[in-house]
């Protein structure tokens, strides 16, 4: 396996080499779907400018990155381009090395149920061969290296791409069962971009799920690894906050990066919700629905992991969608790396209801979107609501996409515990149903 | 040399003869001693241009310069009785009735400019020896408006400089103005040092001044109030340098109109009822391609020791009419014609009352000719080179002749000429297309052909084009010109404007370009104006140096002058400040659409709900097997059956 595996790695660098070097750079790095005001390189390099200068990079409202980001360039500025490739070259390898570990627990789960005989006997096709997944990882990897958004934030060189490799880092971490580095880059995650914070009850059931300590509040052994691993969590993320601290004297930073990812003041278009919403706000509304937004990122964290107390990596897939799609400045890095977690679910493709519509919707949306952005912003002869159409109609096919597989796995657990021929009492074939 | 002496001498016999006199008038004394010392000043030229006349004795004849016509008009038998001639009418018996504090100088320069255009500029100087600040109450105004002196006193002013201009001044049509302004409004304050909350003081000064001016200086809020770090230093006396105490604003936008101009003309001690302040009738004056009016309010030096200090007002107009729509292309020029109104007196108030016409390329008469003819000339060093005036004096009735009314007439002879290039111009613009990012160009010319000079150039730039410093680049003659200091400020969202200033070295005969490249903001839909697709302004790029001097300047700034050339100081003799305002800019920035706020937040807001809902339906709900219902018969018949207590079907 790791003949492929260096093959695509080569194939991806090449690749983003070779953009590097064409024309298209100075396009891709000014789209607002590539580059959100938070992860725009444009404006890591101003930030340097004015550290340059003498002046606080917090001090005005151009740079919004975290202290250890402008730090890190601060020594790799020459090395931008080579330090993005790593990034995407470090995500991929981890999904990779995830997706193995995952498939072998997931194989290794599925053989102690068939010795307990516990799925219905209709179910044999159901059953994962390990044939069939033995090039998911592979794909796993292809499918982050070589999505064309990866590849755009990449050339980009959107700080997304770094969000993800920490992300997919803590991911790695957390599958191996590494309770500390989970809580490490967990808290790295989230001091890059608040959100990631959603991440930790999935951790926390998969951790548990691993160290057989049942998730029942009412044992004391729950209690206790949770402490530890908040105390990790919250440790770690006191020390990089107070390392920021220090390297900068002053906690300018936290307004700049957290209250700007909070209050949405950059109404800068991108393929979220934010941006035109809050444009059309009524004053006196405006931080009520602020309130409602960003609770809306948070809300689903609770009855996912209670829904899918089972399925960890199902629900990291779910919080990754879920922020990707709600944050408050998404890019199109974000989309990429829950789209990476799809070979995972291959097999849940015989249940998916409308997987063709909404592929078609997004491919046609990703092309809409130069588009009407040249008509609005260059050409004249189309107006903001043209692109914002195209940003409701993107984010509404990302919210099926994700729906459909959410269904998609509850129906084969379903099955998998009843059958996956019902008959309903009469005998005839019976339909299944939502209630 | 000998002038020294003289004004020495003069001083000494002054306090010799006066010094019976009580020890509150000696500060007067001292004065008028340096009146004197002006006017024997000056006869050291006089006497110089003399000889250079003197083959010409015809000319000779009808012209005379005004210092020696100073001197010798009042035909003196001493020099006690000469300082107190030209202390003007007010001060006419020192003796009997002490002199009031305050003085009032008025003024007209014409100047015919080599497009066919004229340029009229009115200066009014108030001076007053008072001291707002040391607590004791001002309540007794004279000349000094009330209005203005409340301002000072109440908001701790050092200094105020306000401008309202319609239309842009062409420095390569018309060379430069004596005051130059920006188009639109703007505002500069120096606060004592006393002031605690600057911000909160300059916010209610803005608002009272708006109320004075009748101008929206209401608008001025902190996201287009900048401090300035070395662009605006004071112009009165006191050497601050800490800029917090410097707020300064413009408004590019703002629209000057005659309610501007009638609460600026009742600022004046005569209104616009007598002297030159009856030519001021707005619908010439706003019928013009340019109109500059401003107040200035600074301490200045009672004398050369500066041991005490005044107030000094300046109220300055400055107009340009055109050729073509005024004159209706005819080269001829009158008062009547520029403002539909003659002179017949100065202001009664007034110590002095003159207009100079600009006559120096016109030494022979052989560009225009005057009418009537002065026997009056003046020179001035003023922006770098020395002018030469006819002067029209009003306090003395013959001006007027026997028609009792003065209508000066400027007749073209011929269109030839050319204008002296100003040594520093700039120009600017927007570079870029489309809605998203641009880039500002600032072109700075150095017109001396072997003299570099530094300028300090300030750039304020509202919130809304977010400027990248990283993008800044330097450039003369194809090289990179590193500037030698930098001042950034960035900009906060609606909060503050980005500031930049920087000092660049301009080679000597070069351009200078600055670029910076900036990003278009989305903003919200009530922060646009009522026209967004208009566009938004910025207000003009400042540029201030020290120009090397062809001429020696006038470094001694109590002496006597005509107040045109007098407003900013000079501290060296080999160069002179000057300040040049850029074109404000006009930025498009992309818009929403204004007419479908519900229309978002309905369709934003469903996309929302079919998020969550599809997510609540999926977790709340499980699944069933589908059983077919039943019909609808059966479920009635189901009802009926439950009424009557019988199971169902």
């Amino acid at each position: 396996m790791a003949a492929p595996l260096t093959l695509l790695l080569i194939v991806a660098v090449t690749i983003r080499a070779a953009l590097y070097r064409s024309s298209l750079v100075d396009i891709i790095s000014e789209r607002v779907e590539v580059v959100s005001p938070l992860t725009a390189w444009k404006r890591v390099v101003e930030g340097l400018a004015l550290l340059d200068l003498g002046v606080s990079p917090y001090a005005g409202d151009v740079f919004h990155e975290t202290p250890l980001i402008i730090y890190l360039f601060h020594f790799v500025i020459d090395y931008a381009e080579i330090t993005f490739m790593l990034a995407d070259v470090i995500t991929a390898v981890a999904l990779y090395m995830s997706a193995q570990e995952y498939n072998k627990q997931v194989f290794r789960k599925q053989r102690f149920a068939l010795e307990a005989d516990r799925y219905p006997m209709d179910c044999i096709e159901l059953i994962r061969s390990p044939k069939e997944m033995y090039y998911i990882p592979l794909k796993v990897a292809m499918f982050y290296l070589l999505n064309p958004f990866t590849i755009l934030s990449c050339v980009a060189k959107a700080t997304c791409g770094l969000n993800n490799a920490v992300i997919s880092l803590f991911i790695l971490a957390t599958i191996k069962g590494n309770v500390l580095l989970s809580a490490i880059f967990l808290s790295l995650a989230t001091y890059q971009s608040i959100y990631p914070l959603t991440l930790c009850a999935s951790a926390l059931l998969y951790l548990m799920q691993r160290q057989y300590i049942p998730v029942n509040p009412r044992r004391a052994s729950f209690w206790w690894f949770v402490a530890q691993y908040a105390f990790m969590y919250l440790g770690s993320l006191f020390v990089i906050v107070g390392l920021s601290f220090f390297l900068l004297g002053s906690w300018d930073f936290l307004p700049s990066v957290y209250g700007f990812i909070l209050s949405v003041p950059d109404l800068t278009p991108n393929i979220g919700l934010f941006w035109y919403f809050f444009a059309e706000m009524f004053e006196h509304f405006r931080l009520f629905f602020l309130c409602v937004f960003q609770i809306n990122v948070f809300f689903y964290t609770i009855p996912l992991s209670v829904k899918l107390k089972e399925h960890p990596v199902f629900l990291i897939f779910m919080q990754l969608a879920v922020i990707s799609i709600f944050k408050s400045y998404p890019t199109v890095g974000d989309i990429a790396l829950y789209m990476a977690f799809l070979p995972l679910w291959n097999h849940l493709h015989r249940f998916l209801r409308n997987i063709f519509l909404v592929s078609c919707v997004l491919l046609s949306c990703s092309a809409l979107f130069p588009v009407l952005w040249h008509l609005w912003i260059y050409a004249g002869s189309a107006n903001s609501n043209f692109y914002y159409a195209i940003t409701l109609l993107f984010n509404v096919a990302q919210i099926l996409l994700v729906s459909d597989y959410f269904y998609a796995f509850l129906r084969r657990e379903h099955h998998l515990t009843y059958g996956l021929y019902l008959k309903r009492k009469d005998g005839s074939e019976a339909t299944l149903v939502l209630k | 040399m000998a002038t020294y002496r003289c004004s020495y001498s003069a001083v000494l016999l002054i306090l010799f003869s006066l010094s019976a006199f009580a020890v509150a008038d000696s500060q007067e004394t001292t004065v008028s001693g340096e009146h004197n010392a002006a006017a024997v000043d000056n006869p050291q030229t006089a006497t110089e241009t003399a000889g250079q006349t003197a083959e010409k004795p015809a000319e000779k004849e009808e012209r005379r310069w005004e210092a020696t016509d100073v001197n010798t008009g009042a035909t003196p038998d001493d020099a006690a009785t000469d300082k107190q001639d030209t202390n003007g009418p007010e001060t006419m018996d020192p003796l009997s009735a002490p002199r009031p504090k305050d003085d009032f100088q008025e003024e007209l320069v014409i100047r015919p400019l080599h497009c066919g255009d004229i340029y009229a500029s009115f200066q009014f100087r108030t001076l007053w020896e008072t001291d707002f600040m040391t607590g004791n109450k001002v309540s007794h105004y004279r000349l000094f408006p009330k209005s203005l002196g409340q301002v000072i006193s109440k908001f701790s002013v050092r200094e105020m400089h306000i401008s309202f201009t319609q239309g842009y001044w062409r420095t390569m049509q018309w060379g430069q103005p004596f005051l130059p302004s920006p188009p639109g409004a703007e505002l500069w304050v120096w606060f004592q040092d006393t002031v605690t909350d600057v911000d909160g003081t300059w916010k209610e000064l803005t608002n009272v001044l708006s109320g004075i001016f009748c101008a929206s200086l209401n608008f001025i809020d902190s996201t287009n109030t900048v401090q300035p770090s070395a662009s605006f230093k004071p112009l009165g006396i006191g050497n601050v340098t800490d800029h917090r105490f410097l707020r300064y604003a413009t408004l590019p936008r703002e629209i000057v109109c005659t309610e501007n101009l009638t609460p600026w003309k009742k600022l004046l001690p005569c209104g616009s009822k007598a002297g030159l302040a009856v030519l001021m009738k707005s619908e010439k004056l706003f019928h013009s391609s340019f109109l500059s009016q401003s107040v200035h309010i600074r301490p200045v030096c009672q004398d050369w020791q500066c041991k005490s200090t005044s107030w000094e007002l300046r109220q300055t107009l400055n107009v340009v009419f055109d050729l073509h729509t005024s004159a209706q292309g005819k080269r001829e020029w009158s008062l009547f014609k520029m403002f539909s109104r003659t002179l017949t007196e100065a202001c009664p108030l007034a110590s002095s009352s003159k207009i100079y016409i600009d006559v120096t390329d016109n030494s022979q008469g052989e560009l225009f000719e005057v009418s009537p003819a002065t026997p009056l000339l003046s020179q001035a060093v003023v922006l770098g080179d020395r002018r030469t005036f006819s002067v029209y004096d009003l306090t003395n009735q013959i001006t007027f002749g026997t028609t009792r009314s003065l209508n000066m007439l400027i007749r073209w002879k011929s269109t030839e000429g050319d204008m002296l290039r100003p040594l520093l111009h700039a120009e600017r613009y927007v570079a870029g297309y489309g809605l998203q990012t641009g880039e500002i160009h600032t072109l700075m010319y150095n017109n001396h052909p072997y003299r570099s000079f530094p300028v300090l150039l300030l750039e304020s730039v509202p919130w809304y084009l977010r400027l990248y410093i990283h993008t800044l680049t330097v450039t003369s003659k194809g090289k990179d010109n590193t500037p030698s200091y930098i001042h950034y400020e960035p900009s906060k969202d609606r909060l503050r404007p980005h500031l930049l200033e920087m000092l660049v070295q301009l080679p000597p005969n070069s351009v200078t370009e600055v670029t910076v490249q900036f990003e278009r903001a989305l903003l919200k839909w009530t922060e646009y104006t009522p026209d967004p697709n208009h566009g938004f302004y910025v207000g003009s790029s400042v540029i201030s140096s020290l120009v090397p001097s062809i001429v020696a300047m006038d470094t001694n700034s109590t002496q006597e002058r005509p107040l045109f050339s007098s407003f900013f100081p000079s501290k060296e003799e080999s160069s002179y400040f000057m300040r040049v305002y850029t074109e404000p800019l006009l930025v498009n920035l992309p818009t929403p659409d204004f007419s479908m706020p519900y229309n978002v937040i309905c369709l934003t807001c469903t996309v929302v709900a079919v998020g969550y809902g599809s997510l609540y339906n999926l977790l709340t709900r499980s699944f069933q097997i589908e059983e077919p219902s039943p019909g609808l018969a059966k479920r009635l018949a189901n009802i009926i059956r439950r009424m009557r207590g019988v199971p169902p079907l």
